[in-house]
């Protein structure tokens, strides 16, 4: 190949990476205003609180918005309290030894696996061996797993900004460590550690595969923990896969997005408050 | 620490710190759990079946007692490379876009619209794909359409967002001396991206290349819908294809006896190779923090 | 009351194995402002933190020797470290008011303490405020948040928040090397006013500021104690060379 002189280099160079770089906007903003475009005339508060009737073909959604519900709360309290407490434990309380690596080497391989394997061993583990059947205990104890590392990196992340001086403070006014972290890092860390919380809930919106082999596919309205019940990202799969309604899985694929939406700018809007703290 | 003796407060503090360890190791139980479970449940057949045989047969017929994996096995790499050949450079293009050639206000602009690209739900971009790329395929190339091209284009705008925010990290953490030296000596700005900064930030670049190679290995809803899912090696790019997370998701539902032993296999061959890929992604993401 | 607060023998102190302090010997007394002067790297803070046991927090810290408080070995068996360190109240160099109001910056420590009642807080507030020389200018906006203060009155205001636990003695560590004349005169007025109540001891870089402010001045360089006497004699007359060099700025 003939060498180009550096300026005309440049000049192609520049294009070619804007070019890709464009076609990569493009097609994501294509994508969301496909989807809303179809799917928001489905949308009415109807839509939202009506039950599904017959399969899905007519009705709302609204049995698969509590079964989506029910299904991150569970997972959150779980994931929330034993996330937040070992990025505590990675932060405050050891310092880089081996039972960190460790930890952290446990908490990053989790982070890798494939949400299919989460749904394999949910299946195995919780539906079968303990019985608990397709459930929203299965789906969500599954769920709380694959949170898990987010929140821990995300928490560790928010505690090691909080500056170390907080922490002399603390000491020097005669508090133990845990007020120290209880009174001081914690409550400087939160907005951190809630945008960690808020990325886990966007993402369990979208997950499909681990929960339709926990939770099951169940249409109609949960009654309790141990009842099956179907996500609006399985009830979209479905809808979808097996051509039940077009307007109502745009519908609901236009709700996920919507909401997947919301849940980046709260996330931008808890991240600046985070930044703001500090300056 | 030094020789404090116990008192009240001093013996919380060190309940607590027990108690925080305990929490601190679910992560690493958890996944110790998974391990077993997985391993547990999918060896016995292998070892009955052959590993071999497991590994290297090209026939899937459950019903038949044939279980050769092979062809899912070919199927998720092709898949992936293709998602790879997709992904890479266009995620590389708006990584080095963002980082060097456009301004705040434009970077402003596009960075939350990437991540909003990693917040679709991986059903979302499957249904995109039947409805829009399955059917272009099947009339401009020929072939039923669902094939490792739809799934390669699907799977390399998945992983986009994985390859750009690393690459992004990479190229942000390279010293501003390097770039100002470069451009001190003359050299343009795609000289010096070329030159000096995608050298130095080549650790990490290869870290999102491999996690993304990681993600696209493990999708599942997407291939789902658009891959084809025929349990056969594919000839050509327009050949369908089946992965092995497909295969575990297909017939899960259904399966019993040897023929679910099996797809637990299928779910301990996954395990290994994603956790191989997760250490060389590690490795690699280790030598780059250490990096000046 | 006077007599000696804390009694300082053949005190060392290593992190990991580098050395920082060697064989203190020296006594505060009680009510006086003691001054600690010395180049950098001399060990004075290191000396400090030794006096509160923060130097615990860091690993492979090593004290040896004794230092005495009130008669008992602060490093002893019995010791309660977090009651110690309120005791010891002390005032870094960056000031660093937590995220809150005014308010919650200085009932903090009451509240750790298990005082709740909102009346019994004002109280201890407004004392602690006066105390530190900052109630004037901030009686009206107690609510607002901390971080809004100048520099001058954020240090203020940590002096304030470590008052109001109540302890015996104040630790300051440079307290004034960022603020401005005005802020640094207001600061060495609260101390000369506090001294009545509390023994004081003030680590500082410059020399001046304890000259004007110090009862007792103490010259460290590298780790160890060179010399401690009366502010006056220091300054004008000390016994060792070194201190001498230093204060004509031979060296520095």
């Amino acid at each position: 190949m003939k060498r180009l002189g550096p300026r005309i280099e440049e000049r192609a160079a520049r294009t070619v990476l804007w070019t890709l770089t464009l076609v990569t906007v493009a097609v994501l903003l294509f994508i969301i205003f496909f989807i809303l475009r179809r799917g928001l005339p489905a949308l009415s508060l109807e839509f939202l609180t009506a039950n599904p009737v017959d399969m899905g073909k007519a009705g709302g959604i609204f049995s698969t918005v509590v079964g989506t519900v029910a299904l991150t709360a569970l997972a959150i309290l779980l994931a929330a309290p034993l996330g937040i407490g070992t990025a505590i434990y990675l932060t405050e309380y050891t310092w880089g030894g081996p039972v960190t690596r460790v930890i952290r080497f446990g908490a990053e391989c989790l982070a890798g696996i494939p949400s299919i394997i989460f749904g394999l061993f949910g299946f195995i583990l919780f539906v079968t061996k303990l019985k608990f059947g397709w459930s929203i205990l299965s789906g969500g104890l599954t769920l709380a797993f694959m949170l898990l590392p987010t929140i821990i990196r995300t928490s560790e992340e928010a505690i090691k900004s909080v500056p170390p001086a907080y922490r002399q403070v603390g000491f020097s006014l005669g508090s133990t460590k845990w007020q120290t972290v209880t009174r001081i890092v914690l409550p400087s860390a939160l907005p951190g550690i809630a945008t960690g919380i808020v990325l886990s809930v966007g993402r369990s919106l979208g997950e499909t595969a681990a929960t339709i082999f926990t939770a099951g596919s169940a249409l109609r309205m949960p009654t309790s923990l141990f009842s099956s019940t179907r996500t609006m990202s399985v009830h979209f799969y479905i809808l979808a896969r097996e051509g039940i309604s077009a307007p109502n899985a745009y519908g609901t694929a236009a709700i996920l997005i919507i909401a997947i939406l919301g849940i980046n700018i709260l996330t931008y809007y808890l991240m600046n408050r985070f930044i703001r703290r500090y300056s | 620490m030094g020789k404090i003796a116990g008192n009240r407060l001093e013996r919380n503090d060190r309940l607590v710190r027990l108690a925080l360890l305990v929490v601190a190791f679910s992560a690493v139980s958890v996944l110790l759990v998974i391990t077993v479970f997985i391993v547990g449940q999918g060896t016995p057949i292998m070892v009955k079946y052959g590993l071999k045989s497991f590994l290297a047969g090209s026939n899937w017929y459950p019903s038949e007692k044939l279980f050769g994996l092979w062809p899912m096995i070919v199927g998720s790499l092709f898949v992936t490379g293709g998602a790879l050949v997709i992904g890479v450079p266009f995620g590389l293009a708006c990584a080095i876009v963002l980082t060097e050639f456009s301004s705040k206000r434009v970077r402003r602009f596009i960075k939350p619209v990437i991540e909003l690209l990693a917040g679709i739900p991986s059903v979302v971009y499957g249904f995109m794909g039947v409805i829009i790329l399955v059917p272009f395929i099947r009339q401009t190339f020929g072939g039923p359409g669902l094939s490792v091209l739809a799934a390669s284009i699907v799977l390399g705008i998945m992983i986009l967002p994985t390859v750009i925010s690393i690459s992004v990290d990479s190229l942000q953490a390279v010293p501003p001396s390097y770039r100002e030296g470069s451009i001190a000596l003359g050299a343009t700005r795609w000289q010096t991206v070329k030159m000096v900064l995608f050298p130095a930030a080549r650790s990490g670049i290869i870290a999102s290349i491999i996690l993304g190679m990681g993600r696209a290995i493990g999708e599942t809803m997407a291939t789902i819908m658009i891959a084809g899912n025929a349990a056969e090696i594919p000839r050509s790019l327009l050949a369908p294809v089946r992965t092995l997370t497909s295969n575990v998701a297909l017939e899960m539902s259904y399966a019993t006896g040897e023929h679910r032993e099996a797809l637990f296999a299928t779910g301990v061959v996954l395990f290994v190779i994603i956790m191989i890929l997760n250490t060389i992604a590690n490795a690699t993401s280790a030598k780059r923090r250490k990096q000046p | 009351m006077s007599g000696v607060a804390i009694e300082v023998r053949g005190f060392g102190q290593s992190f990991g194995g580098v050395r920082k302090l060697a064989g203190l010997d020296l006594d505060v007394m009680r009510n006086e402002i003691l001054g600690i002067i010395g180049p950098a790297r001399s060990g004075k803070s290191t000396f400090l933190c030794a006096l509160n046991r923060l130097n615990d927090l860091v690993r492979g810290s090593r004290p040896e020797g004794t230092i005495r408080i009130d008669g008992r070995d602060i490093y002893g068996p019995e010791v309660d470290v977090v009651e110690l360190r309120r005791k010891l109240g002390m005032v870094f160099a960056t000031p660093v008011p937590l995220p809150r109001s005014i308010f919650e910056n200085v009932a903090f420590g009451a509240r750790r303490a298990g005082i709740r009642s909102r009346e019994e807080l004002e109280v201890i507030v407004r004392d602690s405020l006066e105390k530190g020389g900052l109630w004037d200018e901030v009686k009206d906006r107690l609510g607002t948040s901390g971080l809004k203060l100048s520099g001058g009155q954020q240090q203020r205001l940590c002096v304030a928040r470590i008052l109001a636990v109540k302890p015996e003695f104040i630790l300051l560590d440079e307290p004034t090397s960022g603020l401005d004349p005005i802020s640094t005169m207001k600061i060495e007025d609260s101390l000369r006013k506090l001294k009545k109540d509390y023994t004081i001891i003030l680590v500082t870089n410059n020399t001046k500021q304890a000259a004007r402010v110090a009862d007792r001045t103490a010259f460290f360089l590298s780790g160890r104690l060179v010399e401690i006497g009366p502010t006056a004699k220091i300054f004008t007359a000390p016994d060792d060379q070194r201190t001498d060099d230093y204060l004509r700025g031979r060296f520095g």
